[in-house]
């Protein structure tokens, strides 16, 4: 009975060894399919038993995990409800991480390799594990400032440091509560996104830096950088400015806002032409100057079309691709193909302000661990010099012409200089309205951007009241 | 590991030749080591759950090692050459069991539930009784031959066990569709666990008895010799048998694996390959037949082929246990830093999950190695034992262990359809785990009874028995 009794012994051998090749195929080659599917809650709750680290807006929490007794140990909570929510995003079990949630998780959740002595250190000492703190840039007053002019439109802010490029506002409406989507109640959460889901317009998208629109006449700051740098060009340059532009090769015919008049004479200086936002002058301009030129300068800008990680995702800038001379008439009173976002637009606003430089945005400040030493300190880097300090100069006499005298009128701060540019920009429904700006033009601390979708005024009207508390919030909160 | 031979008795026999080492000091320092580890895990347990160990730790470790000291004392009085690593395995199985049991306590009290029962400490009493019963084998029977005398005394009773909750009412004998159980006043037993054994001793007996026979060939069809026809009778009796369980009882796992044992014991004891390859042709015509008619083999099947498409119902579990595994990953969660309660019933036929889960596939890979040298020990004695009846028993015991370990963790890995049964001395259940203790005292008795040397320095009181322990074969009486 021996033979059969060894086969059968090398049988169990090769049973076994089935065992731990199947073991192995499971535990090791499918691993990683597994611990991701979504049905598996263990990640989730292992994600959730560790405290995740705060952001923090100017040493207050904007987004903080408390401790519960519930399956899911710490609850993530927005105590401002939807003042920051286009910047955290949201924290939800149901729906993932959005925002700087989801864009800094790694350093939130404590699995960033830079926090990787912390770890070991906990493990030592006991302690229970947590994430890193993630500092924004933001200013709770600029901030606050946005969200109080956006009130009851549709549209965004953007704010920055012009000599940093640290992002003082970001701001978007409407705007929703991201602690509602991070709750621990599944139907909670459902219902809540699907009350999202219905809105006319989402809540979710934000607008500051998420999607691109037609900047109107906001594109002239652009234009007459390329003018200026053309060197052919000087704010007294006098520049044609009919009242009725019949496009080249079209019978099309360009109109000045409302069909107002730019000059008695039809010609006026180029400063004029910005200060009253003439058509009909940057259309001719656009068109002498050349697409390569104007082109060239808003890349200079950062409008090559592709968006910024400042960790967020942004969408990308474009002046289009005009055919003729017809469209890049158009496409230089920034209509046509043209789309800016406005974290853009407010780039081209803090370019001019810092001498021509467009600092790269960014809005994390700091990470921390969560013993409070700094793991990583942004420093300011150059995205590109856009124009020459010479032009940057001429280009801030233009637009502080534009808020002394001209559209930008309600953007006007008292003992202040701003200098800025409105834009009312042509749509498929009522008008946008732009107004980019900074203050103060000598010496600029704040560089603005407002958009309001379909707000239906002009910039001036509607958007630079909004840029002047928003500037206002910060110089006087800062100095 | 090379312990030395302590034994005094042995020692001081005073016999002219060395006689071969007891090896009971190697069993007594691996067995020290299984419950260092057992005591280890548990203090890991409780410090990474509860922040403390827990008071009762001191009871249950004094319990636990106490219970080695008794199984290792009584094996060097009453069977002093055994096998020294059978102990030292199933000791670490079992506190590994017990261990991942307390963890499952700890982690549903944890979760809040309020009807959490303290599973750890009744599965401790369920092993107690399984060493009273180890003794109790090891003390009556002191000869394995003494067995065979009982072959068809066990095979009625193994078959009363077997049917008794098929005739019982469902309510005393139905747990989530499998009629296995008796349940009276607050205790759940499996009879089918200690059918098992009384049926794998009947069959050694029998086959010893009727091999002769059974390995007669007829005709040689395509290079296999097929037996005659009126002698296929005992194999097709066990398949009915299994089909009736699998009918009856709706329990696969049982009926897959008695008829498993049955053929490979008919192998071994015919050394006729046909045996095997008609078996598993009645096997294969017996599977399709059962999915055919029987929904809860189609669900069994179709769930096993395709989990995920049944996630959130017959699949859940697999689907869960599956995500446990590969969470695991190489090293595991650590002990109590998985969630092995996410798994539906992971306390028993789920502990193997468990396991993979929280130490990782080197864990069960190590659990896998712990099972098959229990396995290969005990067909090591199988191979050395000089008794036709005692190397057929030792087999078909040895096999019942490896088949049994192969089905569980096969459906629960998703190798093989699920099946219902126990992780063998690691699962919470008291059934198996006193059946497989009893199952352990004949292994360790006929191991004894293999390694001894042919003249022992018989100790005082022992029957003469050298006499016929030289036979080679020898030719029961029923």
């Amino acid at each position: 009975m021996n033979a059969p009794l060894r086969r059968v012994a090398i049988s169990v051998l090769v049973l076994f060894t089935l065992l731990i090749v199947n073991v192995n195929y499971i535990q090791v080659v499918r691993s990683e399919e597994l611990r991701s599917d979504p049905g598996n809650r263990r990640v989730i709750v292992e994600e959730y038993d560790r405290q995740r680290g705060s952001i923090i807006v100017d040493g207050t929490e904007i987004a903080t995990s408390v401790a519960t007794d519930d399956d899911l140990t710490y609850l993530r909570q927005y105590p401002q409800g939807g003042l920051y929510a286009g910047v955290t995003g949201y924290y939800s079990f149901l729906y993932g991480a959005s925002g700087i949630e989801q864009a800094e998780n790694d350093v939130l959740t404590g699995d960033d390799a830079r926090l990787f002595t912390q770890r070991l250190s906990d493990i030592f000492t006991g302690r229970d594990p947590s994430g890193g703190d993630v500092v924004l840039t933001l200013d709770a007053a600029v901030q606050e400032a946005a969200m109080a002019g956006l009130e009851g439109v549709t549209g965004a802010v953007v704010a920055l440091d012009p000599s940093t490029g640290a992002v003082l506002g970001l701001a978007s409406t409407p705007t929703y509560d991201p602690t509602l989507l991070s709750s621990h109640d599944g139907t909670a959460i459902r219902d809540y996104a699907a009350e999202l889901e219905g809105a006319e317009r989402d809540p979710r998208l934000n607008r500051a830096i998420s999607d691109n629109y037609p900047p109107g006449s906001v594109f002239k700051v652009i234009v007459s950088a390329a003018a200026l740098s053309s060197g052919e060009y000087t704010p007294d340059t006098v520049v044609p400015a009919p009242d009725v532009l019949t496009l080249p090769g079209t019978s099309t015919t360009l109109e000045n806002f409302g069909g107002s008049r730019c000059s008695g004479s039809g010609e006026q200086p180029l400063i004029d032409s910005l200060t009253i936002s003439c058509n009909t002058a940057f259309a001719l301009l656009g068109i002498e100057l050349g697409e390569d030129r104007i082109r060239e300068t808003a890349e200079a800008f950062g409008m090559d079309g592709e968006g910024l990680t400042i960790p967020l995702e942004t969408a990308g800038s474009t002046v289009g691709d005009p055919e003729n001379d017809a469209q890049l008439g158009v496409s230089s009173i920034g209509q046509q193909d043209v789309r800016m976002t406005p974290l853009q637009a407010a780039m081209v606003a803090a370019g001019v302000a810092n001498d021509g430089t467009v600092m790269t945005p960014y809005l994390v400040g700091q990470l921390r661990a969560p013993d409070l030493t700094v793991i990583e300190q942004t420093d300011p880097d150059e995205l590109s010099e856009a124009v020459s300090p010479e032009v940057a100069d001429q280009l801030t006499e233009m637009m502080v012409s534009v808020v002394e005298n001209g559209s930008g009128r309600a953007a006007r701060i008292p003992g202040i200089d701003v200098a800025g540019k409105t834009g009312t920009a042509e749509n498929a429904g009522p008008d946008h309205n732009w107004f980019i700006g900074f203050a103060p033009a000598d010496d600029p601390q704040i560089a603005v951007a407002v958009f309001v979708a379909n707000g239906g005024g002009t910039g001036g009207d509607v958007s630079a009241p909004i840029a002047r508390q928003v500037m206002q919030a910060y110089l006087e909160g800062g100095s | 590991m090379t312990g030395p031979s302590t034994d005094p008795r042995s020692a001081g026999a005073g016999s002219p030749a060395a006689p071969p080492p007891t090896r009971r000091g190697t069993e007594a320092v691996m067995l020290a080591f299984a419950v260092v580890i057992t005591l280890a895990a548990q203090s890991v347990v409780d410090i990474t759950l509860t922040g403390s160990l827990r008071p009762e730790l001191a009871t249950f470790g004094g319990w636990f090692t106490a219970l080695w000291v008794v199984m290792h004392l009584v094996v060097r009085r009453f069977a002093p050459y055994a096998d020294p690593l059978l102990l030292p395995a199933v000791a670490l199985l079992s506190g590994l069991g017990l261990t991942m049991i307390h963890r499952l306590d700890l982690a549903g009290e944890q979760v809040g539930a309020t009807a959490t029962r303290e599973d750890a400490p009744v599965q401790l009493v369920w092993a107690t009784l399984g060493v009273v019963l180890f003794v109790a084998v090891l003390l009556v029977v002191r000869d394995h031959r003494l067995l065979s005398r009982f072959a068809y005394t066990l095979a009625l009773v193994g078959l009363l066990l077997l049917a008794l909750p098929a005739v019982l009412p469902a309510s005393i004998s139905s747990v989530n569709g499998a009629k296995i159980w008796i349940r009276l006043a607050g205790f759940s037993i499996q009879p089918g666990e200690f059918a098992k054994i009384c049926l794998i001793i009947f069959f050694a007996a029998y086959l010893v008895d009727k091999r002769d026979v059974l390995a007669l060939a007829s005709r040689r069809v395509m290079g296999l010799e097929l037996p005659r026809g009126r002698d296929l009778g005992p194999v097709v009796v066990a398949w009915m048998l299994s089909i009736l369980v699998l009918v009856f009882e709706r329990d696969l796992g049982s009926s897959l694996l008695l008829f498993g044992i049955f053929v490979v014991m008919l192998y071994v004891a015919t050394e006729r390959a046909s045996w095997l390859v008609i078996g598993v042709g009645l096997f294969g015509a017996g599977a399709l037949l059962a999915y055919q008619f029987f929904g809860h083999v189609q669900v069994r099947v179709d769930t096993w082929l395709d989990p995920f498409a049944y996630r959130d119902t017959g699949g859940y579990q697999m689907v869960q246990s599956l995500f446990g595994l590969g969470t695991g990953g190489l090293f595991g969660a650590g002990l109590g830093g998985g969630r092995p309660d996410e798994v539906p019933v992971a306390k028993s036929d789920f502990i193997a999950a468990a396991i993979g889960e929280e130490l990782g596939l080197f864990g069960l890979v190590a659990v896998i190695v712990v099972y098959l040298v229990l396995v290969e020990r005990g067909l090591r004695s199988s191979l050395i034992v000089r008794d036709a009846f005692g190397k057929l028993l030792a087999a078909g015991l040895s096999f019942a262990i490896a088949w049994q370990v192969f089905v569980v963790l096969g459906g629960v890995t998703g190798l093989l359809p699920l099946t219902g049964l126990t992780t063998p001395f690691v699962a919470y259940g008291g059934s198996s785990l006193v059946a497989n203790f009893a199952l352990l005292a004949i292994l360790v008795r006929i191991s004894d009874a293999a390694r001894r040397p042919a003249t022992p320095a018989v100790p005082p009181g022992t029957p003469p028995r050298a006499t016929f322990v030289d036979a080679p074969t020898e030719v029961v009486k029923p």
